[in-house]
């Protein structure tokens, strides 16, 4: 059976295959979206973040010839944008929504822009680790050949949680997003907590998108991300705000995406536009599940202007 | 100062035959006149220009366009199939003048091309895809169309020849009929070497998906499938993963054989310079322009990468007997008695249609071998 058809067992280890595959640039947008809402801002320019760090990563990758030194570039990139969503943000009555649609806009723009001659060129890959190797079949050692990037991603969620709920820092992120008077009335620096944390966010979605370019799918173009940032900011509010909630949806949104063309590959032939959708269908399912008109969501920031 | 000061009341009539003239010549310059005389000719791309794939091929056409002398080229990029094109279009007869647009993508003809044109009779709107139709459609409109699944043919011989579990894998986008014939001459192509032959086909739902295509590719390889071709704007994602995990492929509009050095087969690529630089001719030379514009590996308009390492010397044999035989101009893909894959007949006994038969180019049925299906 080594090298022939899996026939059915080919769905599950598609989605379990793009659970992990496609789950890193989810995880890594909506951890750094966390925390930038923890601490009471939202960006929903990590969209825009998300494709200047995929080429800048591949473009300083296809440069220099070593892949990590793109993910640095792919980061740096997000915290510059991060850095410039806080500066304009940390003025009063300047609305964080409209500065991160401003932002996604011109992230994107000047990644376009940027990117036009690295669209043909093949940059050197992130490695994977095989985790596989047990495995008589070339289809699972396929789909259990794991990025760096997404161990990484793996250990930071439950940092990432560890760091809101049990340090100092943690605890001030947290009062600056709950509210700006109490934090100001305890000394709190709120503007730099906010600038720190959204840079920090701008970081991690830079990085997600280094892995977009250099892992999976592996190449740089003008559609690469087709959304993925958006709907890791909102898969964020389907996570309530917690990050090894983030790390949940983002793998279940990465094993949905890979239900479409799995079950086509088996000969479920028709109803492939609503296969596609089921991503989207099963957030909205979620989201009608948790909700209730009794509470208001757990977890939210107070200081969040959506709430406001 | 000096007039205004001493003589108010001729001044005023002064200034308001300066502003008649200004109005006129204002009225004037809106008109598309080019003091230039260089003829203003556009180009639309549904994304982005270097995409190594179908906006790429278009490109290339416009760039040699751009070498021909008295013509100014302009481009638009990444316009969806929207509204917003016939906002490109407007803006292109409107403000610079244009004589000829080339709106490259599929989807822009109907209802776009199809609304825009009769409010500019001056101007031509020729699209890539076969849709004009005579009488029905405005005079200013047509469509030129290459048979380029007359190099899928070859390059399905060539995917027959080198696949080993005799299952090929088509990703497309969206099942148009330009694309099912695609498909289905691939595969007719294949079963000419190997009459069991299956093509596995997905459709990922839209022209550029890189993530989906990757996906796609990947479970089409989990069933072990070993040829994979496609019909998405940006095969660049497809070709790696398939040169990644060990499989062939078959490359689409442009040539991708740098991609994958070890299982590039082939692939069906477009030769757009040909066609365009002609079209600029024809308007520069004031010759009427033909509103169907038709061919394959004949007339030059489509043609296939050079074979790949990994074919082998029985197969290029074959494919380049099959290629005479298109450059002869006897070769027919569609002839009868041909079934589709749920067994009905499409095409009756001792009945053949030649490449350029109008039918099929609504073709809507997958031939029988593809395991697919055309609804959504």
């Amino acid at each position: 059976m080594n090298d022939s058809a899996l026939g059915w067992w080919g769905v599950p280890l598609a989605i379990l295959g793009g659970a992990i595959r496609a789950s890193t640039p989810y995880l890594f947008v909506s951890l750094g979206e966390c925390l930038t809402e923890k601490s009471g801002r939202i960006n929903l320019g990590l969209e825009g973040n998300l494709v200047l760090g995929a080429m800048s990563a591949y473009a300083v990758s296809y440069l220099s010839g070593s892949p990590w030194l793109g993910v640095l570039a792919a980061g740096a990139a997000g915290m510059l944008l991060g850095m410039l969503h806080a500066w304009l943000c940390s003025y009063p009555k300047v609305n964080d929504i409209a500065v991160g649609i401003a932002l996604m806009m011109f992230g994107a723009g000047i990644a376009f822009f940027f990117g036009k001659p690295y669209i043909q060129p093949a940059a050197p890959h992130l490695p994977a680790i095989s985790f596989g190797a047990w495995s008589g079949s070339a289809q699972v050692r396929s789909a259990l050949e794991i990025n760096v990037l997404f161990v990484i991603g793996l250990g930071i969620a439950p940092l990432l949680s560890w760091f809101l709920s049990n340090t100092r820092w943690g605890l001030m992120v947290r009062t600056v997003g709950d509210s700006r008077d109490a934090a100001g009335a305890l000394g709190f620096p709120v503007n730099s907590v906010r600038a720190v944390a959204t840079m920090t966010g701008g970081f991690l979605a830079g990085v997600g998108g280094a892995f977009l370019s250099l892992y999976y799918p592996g190449s740089w173009n003008e559609g690469l991300s087709s959304g993925q940032g958006l709907i890791a900011v909102a898969l964020v509010v389907f996570a309530h705000w917690q990050p090894m909630r983030c790390l949940y949806a983002a793998l279940l949104f990465g094993g949905a995406g890979a239900l479409g063309p799995a079950l086509q590959s088996v000969g479920v032939t028709g109803g492939y536009y609503l296969f596609n959708a089921a991503p989207y269908v099963l957030t909205l399912l979620l989201m009608m599940a948790t909700c209730s008109p009794e509470r208001t969501l757990s977890g939210i920031p107070g200081e969040l202007s959506i709430t406001k | 100062m000096k007039i205004s000061a001493t003589t108010s009341y001729p001044s005023f009539l002064l200034r308001l035959y300066i502003l008649s003239r200004i109005l006129l010549v204002s009225l004037l310059m809106s008109a598309p006149v080019h003091a230039g005389g260089d003829t203003v000719v556009g180009f639309i791309y549904v994304g982005s220009k270097a995409d190594y794939g179908y906006n790429q091929a278009h490109a290339l056409g416009a760039d040699a366009v751009k070498a021909m002398p008295g013509v100014k080229v302009i481009e638009e990029e990444n316009v969806p199939e929207t509204l917003a094109v016939q906002n490109s279009m407007e803006s292109m007869v409107n403000l610079d003048g244009a004589k000829l647009i080339f709106p490259t993508s599929f989807g822009y003809y109907d209802p776009h091309v199809l609304s825009v044109a009769p409010k500019y009779p001056g101007t031509a709107f020729l699209h890539a895809g076969g849709l004009y139709q005579e009488g029905k459609h405005p005079a200013n409109a047509g469509s030129y169309f290459g048979y380029i699944d007359e190099a899928q043919y070859i390059a399905g011989i060539v995917a027959g020849g080198a696949s080993k579990t005799g299952k090929l894998g088509f990703i497309a986008a969206k099942p148009i009929p330009q694309m099912l014939r695609n498909i289905n001459s691939f595969t007719l192509g294949a079963q000419s070497v190997n009459p069991k032959i299956t093509t596995q086909v997905i459709f990922t739902g839209d022209w550029a998906m890189p993530v989906k295509e990757a996906e796609a590719a990947n479970s089409l390889i989990d069933q072990g499938i070993d040829v994979i071709t496609m019909h998405v704007d940006s095969p660049k994602v497809i070709i790696e993963t398939c040169e990644r995990r060990g499989i062939y492929s078959s490359g689409y509009h442009a040539d991708q054989s740098g991609l994958a050095p070890k299982g590039y087969l082939t692939g069906a690529e477009w030769n757009w310079p040909m066609v365009y630089t002609g079209f600029v001719k024809m308007l520069q030379e004031g010759k009427p322009l033909p509103h169907l514009l038709r061919g394959g590996l004949k007339e030059g308009i489509v043609k296939n990468s050079p074979y790949g390492p990994a074919v082998g010397k029985e197969t290029i044999a074959l494919a380049n007997a099959a290629k005479a035989k298109f450059m002869a101009g006897d070769m027919v893909i569609y002839k009868g008695e041909l079934k589709d894959n749920k067994g009905n007949v499409v095409i009756p006994a001792r009945q053949s249609l030649p490449q350029t038969d109008i039918k099929l180019e609504s073709m809507d049925y997958l031939v029988a071998g593809v395991i697919g299906s055309t609804g959504s």
